[in-house]
């Protein structure tokens, strides 16, 4: 059984344009221990996936227009409140790329971790603070008893996204959703918290899903990888696939215009325009009037999903055309 | 020898922060955000500036443009000294000197449309708003990839690498020398990214520009630089040609910088492989005595934690500042 399953889901948001869809016919799966990789530039929809799975999005705005979200055998779309509150947690946790504005400046961080196991389990208040020990520990902050009484703004960047992973942990959840968890750290403690993540992976053996636009994070971590574009997933395949070939010509794209820390480039292989507004997008393939292989035809219909070898599927109505012999 | 475009001797920047207090009783202390820095770069050229958050990296480059004020040492462009000149002669050397910033949205006023954004440094250096200003304006913009119906709208309905276009546009319509890029290209989508930095290097060509490139995504500096120098808190710890810093890095913090890049292949994972650094980079209010680095440095020796090393030639065009390298 797969731990989470996502299966069309379509996520609206009511604009001053009318209702736009954020997210279209998004479907994928996770294993237990896996590491899912989502990558994306600005409004390609991987926040609003992240999102819609946790029920996290305000309601209106935002609406679940089509899909479901199934987790651990259990249906979440559709859940109350209160129910989905069970699932967040114990089930689904998340951590956010702000480390600054994710943490309440006014709290120390030990209340904030007993806070979080607190309100899934009946503990004393020794125990808790016990836990919150033994988390901040295991996420590497040194002197972790002292630490405890430490308000957020005792600590560095880097500490406290460890702090978050340590509260996203605490009540040992089955899948962590890390949405661009290292986008606002330096390069050196970038590969600091990415380490961690993968301990972490191994140690408790949860799903992972890391958000990121970064291709390097990609790299380090995922070992399946979801490309998306304009709100559609466009490519899927595991790790190694995506790199040595790429299917789809946006995914394509992605790979070659990030300069070589090795390799001498004369010039970048840029991809022309930009992305497109959700409320602007262009008829049929979204990514028709940026790629360099379009025909007239692709402007007809949004090419689908389409599994095009084993575990490697690419929504590109030429793909197999012009993949590489 | 030619003279370098622009040359920096013993450059500090120092601010006095955190005093005041109840009846003003708490005495400041200095944060040393540039300290002792000495570099050039030659005309034509690019200079990589890489360094971690508070690395002092940004402060170097709007001290070389005077836009803030350095606490000691000489800036001199073309071999005139521009440190302690009236603000009358800066102006002079303002029009070959310029600067891109990082974030599109915030460096371009609202109320202004393209043409009067691109316009103003022409306006501001003696210019009126006729028709050869506006035939600049427009050539500018052709220049920089943006088309002329641009003109007459506003930053809003642009897009942030169509954004930054508009900022390299202004940034040249002087047909300065030296340009500052400042994060430049950081904001931007990657896809959008590789364009501008093509941009970058195409105007270079074409105008004969020379860039101080400041940014932290160590790729990108690779590919845009000749050379590159490398920042932590404070102090430049190495240059060299982009060539060897990359290949053959000496200082121990740039080797760190480097193992810390992403791999571009899953099949080069760094987990467990590459060594990294621990710690976070400890507060520039209060640096480590001795080297900067000795706190996180997996070679340290004793005398590191006593003397700061000095940034010694090694090689041709190779400078080191670390007590493990014999000069």
């Amino acid at each position: 059984m797969n731990l989470l399953d996502v299966s069309g889901l379509t996520t609206a948001f009511m604009t001053g344009r009318g209702e736009v869809n954020a997210i279209e016919d998004v479907s994928f799966s996770l294993k237990e221990g896996e590491i899912l990789g989502i990558v994306g530039e600005s409004g390609s929809g991987k926040s609003v996936t992240a999102l819609t799975i946790m029920d996290l999005l305000p309601k209106p705005p935002a609406r679940v227009a089509a899909g479901e979200v199934t987790f651990n055998g259990e249906r979440l779309t559709g859940l109350s409140d209160r129910q989905m509150q069970q699932v967040r947690g114990p089930g689904i946790s998340m951590i956010f790329q702000e480390p600054m504005t994710s943490l309440n400046p006014v709290f120390s961080i030990g209340d904030q971790i007993m806070e979080t196991i607190a309100a899934h389990e009946r503990l004393s208040q020794a125990d808790l603070r016990r836990r919150a020990i033994t988390m901040l520990d295991k996420v590497g902050i040194p002197s972790a008893s002292r630490r405890l009484d430490d308000y957020p703004h005792q600590m560095s960047g880097g500490q406290r996204q460890r702090v978050m992973i340590a509260m996203a942990l605490a009540c040992n959840p089955k899948l962590l959703i890390a949405d661009e968890p290292t986008t606002a750290l330096d390069v050196t403690i970038q590969a600091q918290i990415l380490d961690l993540l993968m301990d972490l992976r191994d140690e408790f053996g949860m799903g992972v899903i890391i958000i990121t636009h970064n291709m390097g994070v990609i790299a380090e971590t995922a070992d399946r990888v979801l490309v998306m574009y304009a709100g559609r997933v466009i490519e899927e395949a595991p790790v190694a696939t995506i790199f040595d070939r790429p299917m789809h010509p946006y995914t394509r794209g992605l790979l070659e215009c990030v300069p070589s820390l090795t390799e001498d480039k004369p010039r970048l292989v840029a991809i022309p325009g930009t992305l497109p507004e959700p409320a602007r997008r262009p008829p049929g393939c979204r990514f028709g009037p940026r790629c360099a292989h379009a025909l007239p035809s692709c402007a007809a219909a949004i090419p689908p999903l389409e599994t095009l070898e084993p575990a490697h599927a690419a929504a590109c109505f030429r793909a197999k055309e012009l993949a590489p012999a | 020898m030619t003279t370098p475009l622009i040359e920096a001797t013993a450059l500090s920047k120092h601010f006095e922060v955190g005093g005041g207090g109840l009846f003003g009783l708490r005495k400041p202390a200095t944060l040393k955000a540039v300290d002792e820095v000495s570099f050039t770069i030659k005309a034509g050229e690019t200079l990589g500036l890489v360094g971690e958050s508070g690395c002092g990296k940004s402060t170097l480059g709007r001290l070389l443009l005077r836009l803030i004020e350095p606490t000691s040492g000489r800036v001199a462009f073309d071999g005139n000294e521009i440190t302690g000149i009236g603000r009358m002669e800066m102006r002079g050397f303002r029009r070959s000197m310029q600067i891109i910033f990082q974030d599109p949205y915030g460096a371009l006023n609202p109320r202004m449309s393209v043409e009067d954004i691109i316009a103003e440094p022409l306006l501001i250096h003696g210019a009126r708003m006729n028709a050869e200003t506006r035939g600049k304006v427009a050539q500018m913009l052709e220049k920089v990839g943006l088309p002329a119906r641009a003109l007459d709208r506003f930053p809003h309905e642009f897009s942030g690498g169509q954004r930054q276009r508009i900022g390299i546009a202004r940034a040249l319509v002087l047909h300065p020398r030296l340009i500052v890029c400042d994060e430049a290209v950081s904001a931007l989508d990657v896809s959008v990214q590789a364009q501008i930095v093509n941009l970058l290097q195409d105007l270079q060509r074409e105008m004969g520009l020379t860039y101080l490139f400041i940014a932290h995504d160590l790729s990108v500096v690779r590919h845009i630089s000749d050379r590159v120098a490398v920042m932590y808190l404070g102090k430049m710890v190495e240059v060299a040609d982009k060539a060897t810093i990359y290949a053959a890095p000496l200082h121990p913090y740039t080797q760190a910088l480097i193992a810390a890049v992403p791999a571009q292949h899953p099949a080069q994972r760094s987990r467990g492989k590459r060594q990294r650094i621990v710690g976070d980079i400890p507060s520039a209010l209060n640096p480590p005595s001795g080297c900067r680095f000795h706190t996180r440095c997996p070679h340290v020796m004793p005398v590191c934690r006593e003397t700061a090393p000095p940034l010694r030639t090694t090689a041709p065009g190779h400078q080191v500042a670390c007590h493990l390298i014999d000069p």
